[in-house]
């Protein structure tokens, strides 16, 4: 029955764009049909998904694909799981699309887009739910392309479509080296299902490639620090509601593919807990302070993906040394972690980009340090960035802090048994990226939403529609009730836990047992409980007495741009961090007493695309140089190579041995 | 029961004071007679019977800080336990959550700021949540040491573990923790040499910067939470470096209040003689504080192998 369901909502997806196609296009009927089938597919997938979630019983289908052997789809705890923010974030995104992309203004793109996000969509169920290699490649494709057109929607601008070009080079590497992956995994295991592996049937060598091919395919698409090359490029081109699916939702599916494939492989050697742990926080403390020296607001938020992206890998590293150690809480704690902060980071990230986007489609700049004070002309999504952002940095009382706490819990607890190091320094740099994030969001925040406007369009802002508004709320009321009620977690998160290894003592072990999930929770009230009846006294008691200017010094011809701005609220940071981020500034000279108006600007590239990727690729081209003699579009040339290719070929038939031995015989 | 009455009493009631009997410390260094002992008090009474006077450019994040401050530090106080009292809330890994706890205070004070619009506050912020990036690593690795000498993720068992456990190969790690950790102090709760809490030169200042344009009530409250702030984390450092115990034990309050006026005496004596760093200078300052606890962790980890 899940399944069923399941299957239909992928249908349901896949079809939603084609009627948008055969009507004509000054209609909104076309969007509106998507919206409505895209709605329908989210709330099918929901259902199957909440049958089929904390039961760990999967139920397969089998249909026959001649080209591959017998191809198997099936739902399990951990496919539901993943699930679950792929159909939310489907559904609302499509209704956000309604006010932000609406078809009568964007009539050169809007159907490319609606039909791409549903086979987007498809795509990730599709891949989520196979039990088969090929029927993974299948779905796996399916997304990257469709996210490609997505990335690329408006392809008359330039940047759009060079950050297409470049995420569909760094898909096309992942998908190659997962080619690798499945054939060695056939060739060692005799079948394309992914069933797990059990005792040594593999030997330890080619574990080691098949883990390696993995991290780096899968890694790839999450997004892992030396791999993130094209995320920000390709989350900043796109219409802020792709932006918010590729970095929620898509990257997840790189996530969805390590947790799967690791379960798979049995007995895993402690380097690969230690690497995972520490790719993990190379990711997470690049990633934040790239993040801080960006002045787009979009590029900004695709870096903290990196960065969420790393606090994923530590607990999946972490559950891995578990399973080396044979360390059930290690297991259950970091797994949990992993999965949680999945869901936790689809839900703020989308809600971010989503407020992004309600600022960019009403001021029309991404740039941060020309927006300012828009909380009091767009109270509700600054209201909603604001919790997104309390989110994102791990704070409590909302849901960020739940997973940091069970990644935090479980390396402590590695620490004092003693038996993993790469922990030690895993826990001070988690509190380093708490922090950084921390100073990161005040930035935006204050930047964005609070002080004056710093432009004429940004003063003159106002609310976004309704449409835009109800899917933001949702994804907020989803992030301050996984805070508050931690509680409601263990259903969810046990059956998924206890499936991932075939490992018997870790069914007997809940997520409720080794993380204070009840005390979390009745603090996370107490502490809103607090909060709001210090306010209600504060209100109750005092009234304000008077509005009057901003302390100036007693200089009242201040003017908005005497703000800070994000970029010198930035500065010390990035002064720290110049080492790895090596900011571009360019500074005008200032001679005389009177000197001229001047412009200074600073800009980080990004250090692995600008800075070894680029460069590379240049000193290649200039290598190959040479090669371009022989390509010069001339026919009679190309003639002459088929001839001589030919020739060079016929000579294979020569007995050249024979010949030679005749010759010296005699 | 009465342990846990006394313990939420000492924690309304007493921050101010240490705040008093640093000052008098300092004026007793300049040889001056100084405010008198109880002036905090005064000036949160005085302050909390005023009006409000607030900003046409603030929004409903300007009055969030105070409050959100002020019920974070509340709460980190019920985390906190006292001499050799348990703390009123206690559970595994609430450690965490005790220091997750300052980062939401710190998220809505230095919002609050920005959202005045004036660049001194935004100057404010900047160092705030800058100087945090450090001092957060180096409270955790203090956390790191505790949690391995005690074996537990409980505060309760954690702090009072030093003094249980004591033994000199323990000495080692702990002094150099203890000296982390009152740097972290000084930092987090804006003393000199990090911050000056008696100048109002915006250009120079942090803590006090910040707040510029709050009056009245909300200042009130920010003063009154500063120094619970000062308190808790006083707390936590008394736990490490004075482990000593009475037999009788509520003779253990009367200690506990006199190590903490000893505490508040020692920190006025560093503010009198010693100046503010320059602004440059600081983020070496918190490093040597992340190095002292970071070395305290490996000296600790030797020894256990």
């Amino acid at each position: 029955m899940p399944l069923d369901l399941i299957i239909i909502a992928i249908f349901l997806a896949a079809a939603s764009g084609l009627p948008g196609l055969f009507l004509p296009r000054r209609t909104v009927w076309g969007q509106r049909i998507a919206v409505f089938m895209m709605c329908g597919s989210s709330i099918f997938g929901l259902a199957g998904v909440a049958l089929a979630l904390g039961v760990n019983q999967s139920r397969t289908i089998i249909f026959p694909w001649p080209a591959a052997g017998n191809s198997i789809i099936g739902i399990d705890a951990l496919s539901a799981f993943f699930l679950v923010p792929v159909f939310l974030m489907s559904g609302l995104g499509s209704i956000y699309g309604l006010g932000y992309w609406p078809q009568l203004r964007h009539i050169r793109n809007s159907r490319k887009l609606q039909l791409f996000w549903g086979l987007l969509t498809a795509g990730m169920s599709l891949l989520v739910i196979s039990r088969h290699a090929m029927a993974f490649l299948f779905g796996w494709e399916v997304m990257a392309l469709a996210a490609f057109f997505l990335v690329t929607t408006e392809d008359q601008k330039d940047e759009a479509r060079r950050a297409g070009w470049i995420y569909i080079i760094a898909t096309h590497i992942g998908t190659l080296t997962l080619f690798g992956l499945f054939a060695m995994w056939r060739w060692a295991t005799g079948s394309y299902d992914l069933k797990p592996v059990v005792g040594d049937a593999i030997s330890l060598c080619v574990m080691n490639v098949l883990f390696f091919l993995s991290l780096l395919g899968f890694g790839l698409k999450a997004g892992m620090m030396p791999f993130h090359f094209w995320l920000p490029g390709a989350h900043a081109a796109a219409p802020s509601h792709i932006s918010a699916m590729l970095s929620g939702i898509v990257l997840k599916m790189g996530i969805y593919g390590l947790v799967r494939f690791l379960s798979l492989l049995p007995d895993p050697p402690y380097m690969w807990g230690g690497l995972i742990i520490l790719l993990g926080a190379v990711s997470g403390l690049l990633g934040v302070v790239f993040a801080i020296a960006q002045h787009d607001l979009k590029r900004l938020l695709a870096y903290h993906s990196v960065e969420n992206v790393g606090i994923i890998l530590m607990g999946l590293g972490l559950a891995m040394l578990g399973r080396s150690a044979g360390q059930p809480k290690w297991i259950v704690l970091g797994l949990a972690c992993c999965l949680l902060h999945t869901w936790n980071h689809s839900l703020f990230k989308s809600l971010l980009f989503l407020s992004a986007g309600s600022v960019v489609h009403n001021v029309h700049t991404r740039n941060i340090d020309s927006l300012g004070g828009l909380a009091k002309t767009m109270p509700w999504t600054a209201a909603m960035f604001a919790i997104g952002a309390v989110a994102i940095c791990g704070l409590p009382p909302l849901n960020g802090f739940v997973s940091e706490l069970f990644v935090y819990m479980g390396l402590l607890g590695a620490v004092i048994t003693n038996e993993s190091l790469v922990s030690v320094i895993a826990v001070p740099v988690l509190a380093m990226i708490g922090a950084l994030a921390l100073a990161c969001f005040v930035k935006v925040f204050g930047a964005v939403f609070l002080g004056n406007p710093r432009s004429a369009a940004t003063a003159n802002a106002h609310e976004s529609p309704i449409s835009m508004r109800i899917p933001m709320i949702v994804l907020a009321a989803c992030c301050v009730i996984i805070g508050l009620a931690p509680v409601l977690l263990p259903p969810v998160l046990d059956g998924t836990i206890s499936g991932w290894t075939i490992d018997s003592n870790l069914r007997a072990l809940s997520i409720g047992d080794v993380a204070p999930l009840k005390a979390v929770s009745l603090m996370s009230i107490l502490l809103v409980v607090l909060i709001i009846s210090i306010a209600v006294f504060m209100r109750q008691n005092y009234r304000v007495s008077r509005c009057v200017g901003t302390w100036d010094c007693g200089y009242s011809a201040s003017s908005s741009r005497i703000q800070y701005t994000a970029s010198s609220f930035a500065q010390m940071i990035a002064g720290m961090f110049r080492w790895v981020l090596r900011p571009r500034t360019h500074r005008p000279r200032i001679e005389g007493l009177f000197p001229k108006p001047a412009k200074m600007y600073s800009h980080t590239d990004d250090l692995i695309l600008d800075r070894a990727i680029m460069p590379a690729g240049r000193g290649f081209e200039k290598l190959f140089g040479w090669f371009r003699r022989f390509q010069q579009g001339i026919t009679q040339q190309y003639l002459l190579y088929i001839l001589i290719t030919v020739i060079l070929m016929m000579s294979t038939m020569i007995p050249f041995k024979e010949f030679i031995t005749r010759l010296f015989a005699r | 029961m009465v342990d846990k009455l006394i313990h939420i009493l000492l924690l309304l009631t007493m921050p101010p004071l240490l705040l008093g009997i640093i000052n008098k410390t300092k004026a007793w260094f300049a040889g001056r007679n100084g405010p008198p002992v109880l002036q905090a008090y005064y000036d949160i009474i005085k302050l909390m019977r005023k009006g409000m006077v607030i900003s046409r450019t603030t929004t409903w994040v300007f009055i969030a800080g105070p409050i959100v401050t002020l019920a974070t530090v509340l709460l980190a106080g019920m985390l906190m336990p006292i001499s050799r009292f348990n703390a009123p809330i206690s559970f595994a890994g609430d450690l965490i959550l005790f220091a997750y706890l300052f980062g939401l205070a710190r998220f809505f004070t230095t919002a609050a700021a920005l959202d005045t619009g004036s660049p001194f506050e935004g100057m404010g912020a900047a160092r705030e949540v800058t100087f945090a990036c450090l001092s957060e690593p180096a409270l955790f690795f203090t956390l790191l040491v505790l949690a391995k000498v005690s074996g537990s993720l409980t505060l309760n068992n954690m702090l009072h573990c030093p003094a249980g456990a004591f033994s000199v190969a323990m000495a080692a790690p702990l002094v150099l923790v203890s000296i982390g950790l009152f740097i972290v102090l000084l930092a987090e709760t804006c003393r000199i040499p990090v911050d000056d809490p008696n100048t109002h030169l915006e250009l120079t200042m942090i803590h006090e910067v910040m707040v510029l344009d709050h009056s009245g009530p909300l200042f009130g409250i920010i003063l009154y939470s500063a120094s619970m702030k000062l308190f808790i984390l006083g707390a936590v450092l008394l736990h490490i470096i004075s482990p000593f115990q009475t037999k009788t034990i509520w003779m253990n309050w009367p200690l506990f209040i006199m190590e903490m006026f000893g505490l508040a005496i020692v920190i006025g004596i560093v503010e009198s003689v010693m100046a503010r760093l320059r602004m440059r200078h600081i983020p070496y300052l918190l490093i040597s504080a992340l190095l002292f606890c970071g070395f305290g962790f490996i000296l600790l980890v030797r020894y256990y192998q």
